[in-house]
């Protein structure tokens, strides 16, 4: 046999990705029995019964079918300003959608992204320094894999983590250094405990390369005040760190004490040296947000003070792909640059991103509380993103019980959760935490109407795991 | 997939704190004085920034991409400069004749696939009556069936990591009867064409510089850069221009213990089958001998068939990897085979939408874990370029109401290709020096100029290959844009450049025109 297991890349071998590993494949075995599962393994609001926004549908079907606009009758089943707008994106492609684009994406889109960014921040952005990508994560990959030289080098990243950046790291043969967010004070993020992680690091000999920050968070969907963003990037400038800032879930955000703001916007603001000096790479996605289009396959890099030399080397390994498809490019020009008021299809749009993200807000709201309401369960508020992560204080009874069946503790609560609710979640291991602290990850997504029921259907689990398992000889830490 | 592993985030954390023990030895060697330059926390010489052209990944430095490099980003300043300054040029308008990019030249959709992708991306069409007067019966009803093959009908939600079940299924069919042996749609990995599916081999084959990829010279700089990109050795075996670019095992045998002789591991072969840059379609002996030879040899063959609908003359015939295999017997037990196939090339020439697949075949179940797992962190490839994906495999059929149209569409534009790379070819022959193989298949022709040695010289002095030399010249001439055969690597002391067929028939005469022209001046400045 050609190809063995033990001869493989022992880096694949040590990667993990638990958004889709041990919970989620054995929900789709009981799928494939026949059991009704609800998947909140991973932040797929299509998946979940959210509706696609219309307009932007309207315009890529436009694009992908141009015959249509030639089409005397198109304007029966389309609007007039989605013709428009598909004629606008296809005048921006060399051939269409079936034609491979300049390897950093369509120009005309790159344009419309720096203009948002601008618009957002106050500040100018150069297209030139925007990559679109097959989604954010192959952006990550990128950039990480322009870093990452060799295991001597490290990556902070926070912990709990979005496996993203551990698989990834893990697959590039680097190191992760993790630091910690603070469970009791909201997941909030104290510069001593980066201090200390990176001394740590150096200490062993790792060379500190990065810092990744998500914001707002997963699974931890904090959003970060602009004090915490200003000492981040002090940080960064002086521990001499390029910020890797993953804002994917920047317009998912449910109070009204933390609104957004961009690590970008930040930077600028301190003005000299930091401005000219952080290296800072922020990243986009048409995947969450109130679009949620996440089967596209679009996203976008920013790069501030990254040199000219790096950016023709990222360039270069970008044109290995050849491109990023050019549907998902349109859609993250429609995102950026969405209907107006006074435009024909404005009011539609505005209407069908409000309910969303008022319901989003809504549901964040039922299920932190549904969590907390439970026994020995603990739940900071869902700020922003789109996950729920509550603590899960578990008896020592279940801490045996799991070891017994060989499972690790989370793992075992999520499978017994999942049998018996048909409720799928990622434990908390699969995104780190503190030792002998357990979580599980859902999302906020499953449909308004159908929230009450499964939080109530988490909460008769729960509460009669807790019962089975509590001998009364205490709980997992905290 | 039962055996998975849960996330084991925490151990490589706890890894990390543990590091000290067994890892302070490997990083004190690896701080030695003569590497600290890539290892220091100091600031570099010029920067006190972090991430400079000093401290970055030396793989990302080595790993090079011709098809999109120097030559392209000349003619693209051209371009900008044409705009505004049109009559500094001896020509109009840049020609990109450096990648196989069909739409960006002109070529068209098949209008059925584009009918069901509009039809799919705004679900909503299918619930009104005019929709009917605007697109085909079938092409509705093949929408439906896509839709009800996708949880929810959720075009925009993630799919299974390997793509979507139903589409898998389609496209098992389709490979079972392009075959004539069953095709398993569990062996079939979705990507964002082909070109991520050789990057994840690449990755899971390669664990340091000692694992060789044996690799056909000239190649598809995918490999080299995937190689180099991924740490690996890249283990050459030169096709045979003098018989129309064939592979000679004598050849690969002798690669194979040379690299073995340097402490190289080979593990794979990659075949392109029709070839690229060099356009040759294997005789079916040829495959049987490449089988049995990485069977005996234990490699994984990586069959890079993306060609496989691009065939022009009648005496050859595209005939998949693992037909050959299954014909002689060999099965999942006996030959470890990957084959790529994309939307891009074809007659469908979808580039933009990026889909494609591997099917991988003769694998343990813990290897194919292995597999599911790196294309999970991704998530999934573009569902669009997924669903075009099933439908190049199972396109519409005799008795289907968009049957005629799809099939003239078809046979016009693969008759069109056949003309215009016979067109080209023999105007390439034509010319003082250049010897062109025909293409027998893909997309490209890859003369061979006997450049004069003043030729040669003048190269040196502006310190670039002599056969960049060539093609700045050409592009500065002529407004074409080709790539160096040094993208591709040739046998050293031979020169070639990749044209593809690609331009519509009428700007082929401009184009032969343009080429002849300037190739007699380039000759008469040259000239020996």
């Amino acid at each position: 046999m050609a190809l063995e297991y033990d001869l493989l890349n022992e880096n694949v071998k040590k990667c993990q990705y638990a958004v889709r590993g041990e919970l989620y494949l054995r929900a789709s075995e009981l799928q494939k029995e026949g059991k009704k599962i609800i998947f909140t393994n991973v932040g797929n609001p299509h998946a979940l019964g959210q509706k696609p926004l219309t307009f932007p549908r309207q315009v890529v079907a436009l694009c992908q079918a141009p015959f249509l606009l030639d089409d005397p009758n198109v304007g029966m089943l389309f609007p007039a300003d989605a013709i428009a707008r598909a004629k606008h994106y296809l005048s921006l492609t060399s051939g269409g959608l079936g034609a491979y684009s300049d390897s950093r994406g369509l120009p005309g889109v790159r344009k419309e992204v720096a203009e948002f960014i601008q618009r957002r921040d106050g500040y100018p952005s150069d297209p030139e320094l925007i990559f679109l990508t097959d989604g954010a994560s192959k952006g990550v990959m990128q950039i990480l894999n322009c870093v990452i030289r060799g295991e001597g080098d490290g990556i902070l990243v926070p912990v709990p983590q979005y496996p993203l950046y551990s698989a990834t790291i893990s697959l590039l043969g680097g190191s992760l250094v993790p630091y910690y967010l603070d469970e009791s004070e909201n997941w909030g993020l104290d510069v001593n405990n980066l201090r200390q992680s990176v001394a740590q690091a150096r200490s062993q000999g790792i060379s500190v390369r990065a810092m990744v920050i998500i914001n707002p968070g997963n699974p931890t969907g904090q959003c970060l005040s602009e004090a915490n963003l200003k000492e981040i990037l002090r940080f960064c400038y002086n521990e001499k760190l390029v910020l890797l800032g993953d804002e994917v879930y920047q317009q998912n955000i449910y109070q009204d004490e933390r609104p957004f703001i961009s690590s970008k916007k930040v930077l600028m603001d301190m003005g000299l040296p930091f401005s000219k000096e952080v290296q800072l790479v922020a990243f986009h996605t048409v995947s969450k947000g109130y679009w949620g289009e996440c089967g596209q396959r679009g996203g976008y890099f920013e790069m501030t003070n990254i040199p000219p030399k790096v950016v023709e080397e990222i360039y270069k390994v970008a044109s290995i792909a050849l491109s990023p498809n050019v549907s998902a490019q349109i859609f993250m020009g429609l995102m950026v640059s969405p209907p107006k008021p006074g435009d024909i299809s404005y009011d539609q749009f505005a209407r069908e991103s409000k309910g969303i993200l008022e319901s989003l807000r809504r549901r964040a709201k039922i299920m932190t509380d549904g969590f907390n309401s439970c026994k020995n369960v603990v739940c900071n508020f869902t700020e922003g993103a789109m996950y729920s992560f509550p603590q899960i204080r578990l008896p020592t009874g279940a801490l045996q019980a799991a070891k017994q069946a060989g499972k690790v503790p989370d793992v075992f609560y999520c499978l017994k959760l999942l049998e018996a609710t048909g409720i799928s979640t990622v434990p908390g291991s699969g995104f780190g935490q503190k030792e002998g602290v357990f979580h599980l990850r859902t999302t906020i997504l499953p449909a308004e109407e159908e929230m009450p029921e499964i939080m109530d259907s988490f909460k008769k689990f729960n509460d009669e795991f807790m019962t089975q398992y509590d001998n009364g000889f205490g709980y997992s830490r905290m | 997939m039962r055996r998975f592993v849960i996330g084991q985030a925490k151990n490589l954390i706890d890894q990390t704190r543990r590091r000290p023990q067994h890892n302070n030895l490997n990083l004190l060697s690896i701080l030695h004085p003569s590497s600290s330059r890539f290892f220091s926390d100091m600031s570099a010489s010029d920067s006190s920034l972090p991430v400079t052209i000093d401290s970055i990944n030396p793989n990302v430095l080595k790993c090079e991409y011709a098809v999109r490099g120097e030559i392209v980003n000349i003619a693209q300043k051209l371009q900008d400069d044409l705009k505004t300054n049109k009559d500094a040029y001896p020509f109009d308008e840049i020609i990109y004749c450096n990648i196989g990019n069909p739409q960006s030249l002109g070529q068209q959709p098949i209008t059925f696939f584009r009918e069901v992708l509009a039809l799919c991306s705004h679900t909503a069409l299918l619930d009104r009556d005019e929709a009917h007067a605007l697109f085909s019966a079938d092409s509705i009803a093949r929408a439906w069936k896509i839709l009800d093959q996708i949880p929810g009908k959720a075009t925009g939600a993630y799919s299974h990591s390997q793509g979507i079940k139903g589409l898998r299924d389609a496209i098992a069919a389709g490979i079972e009867a392009r075959d004539g042996f069953p095709a398993d749609p569990n062996d079939i990995f979705m990507t964002d064409g082909a070109s991520p599916g050789v990057h994840m081999m690449m990755q899971l084959l390669i664990s340091s510089e000692k694992d060789g990829i044996l690799c056909p010279i000239p190649q598809y700089p995918l490999y080299s850069a995937s190689i180099a990109l991924h740490g690996g050795s890249l283990v050459p075996y030169y096709l045979d221009e003098a018989s129309g670019w064939g592979l000679e095992i004598s050849e690969l045998k002798k690669q194979l213990a040379d690299a073995k002789s340097k402490g190289i591991t080979v593990r794979a072969l990659a075949v392109i089958n029709p070839g690229n840059p060099t356009g040759q379609v294997l005789s079916e002996e040829n495959q049987r001998d490449i089988v049995d030879f990485c069977k005996k040899e234990g490699l994984v063959l990586l069959a890079d068939e993306v060609y496989q609908e691009n065939v022009y003359v009648p005496d050859k015939k595209f005939h998949s990897f693992k037909k050959v295999a299954r014909s002689m017997g060999y099965g999942e037990k006996d030959i470890s085979l990957v084959s790529f196939q994309s939307i891009s090339k074809g007659y469908y020439g979808e580039c933009g939408k990026r889909g494609g697949y591997m099917e991988v075949t003769g694998f343990t179940s813990d290897v194919r874990e292995q597999i599911y797992k790196v294309a999970s962190v991704n998530l999934c490839s573009n569902i669009s370029g997924q669903i075009l994906a099933s439908l190049v495999m199972s396109p519409p059929k005799p008795g289907d109401e968009s049957y005629e149209s799809y099939i003239a569409e078809k046979e016009g534009i693969l008759s069109s290709m056949a003309k215009r790379a016979k067109t080209l070819e023999e105007a390439l022959n034509k010319l003082e020096g250049i010897t062109c193989n025909r293409a027998e298949g893909a997309m490209y022709l890859f003369p061979c100029i006997n450049l004069p040695k003043k030729a040669i010289a003048a190269a040196e002095a502006a310190k670039t290959s002599p056969d960049t030399f060539y093609c700045k010249r050409l592009l500065n001439a002529t407004g074409v844009v080709v790539v160096p055969g040094s993208g591709f690597r040739q046998v050293p002391g031979t020169w070639h450049f990749r044209c593809t067929i690609l331009p519509q028939e009428d700007k082929i005469p401009a184009i032969v025109n343009r080429l002849t022209e300037f190739h007699k001046s380039f000759m008469d400045e040259f000239r020996d």
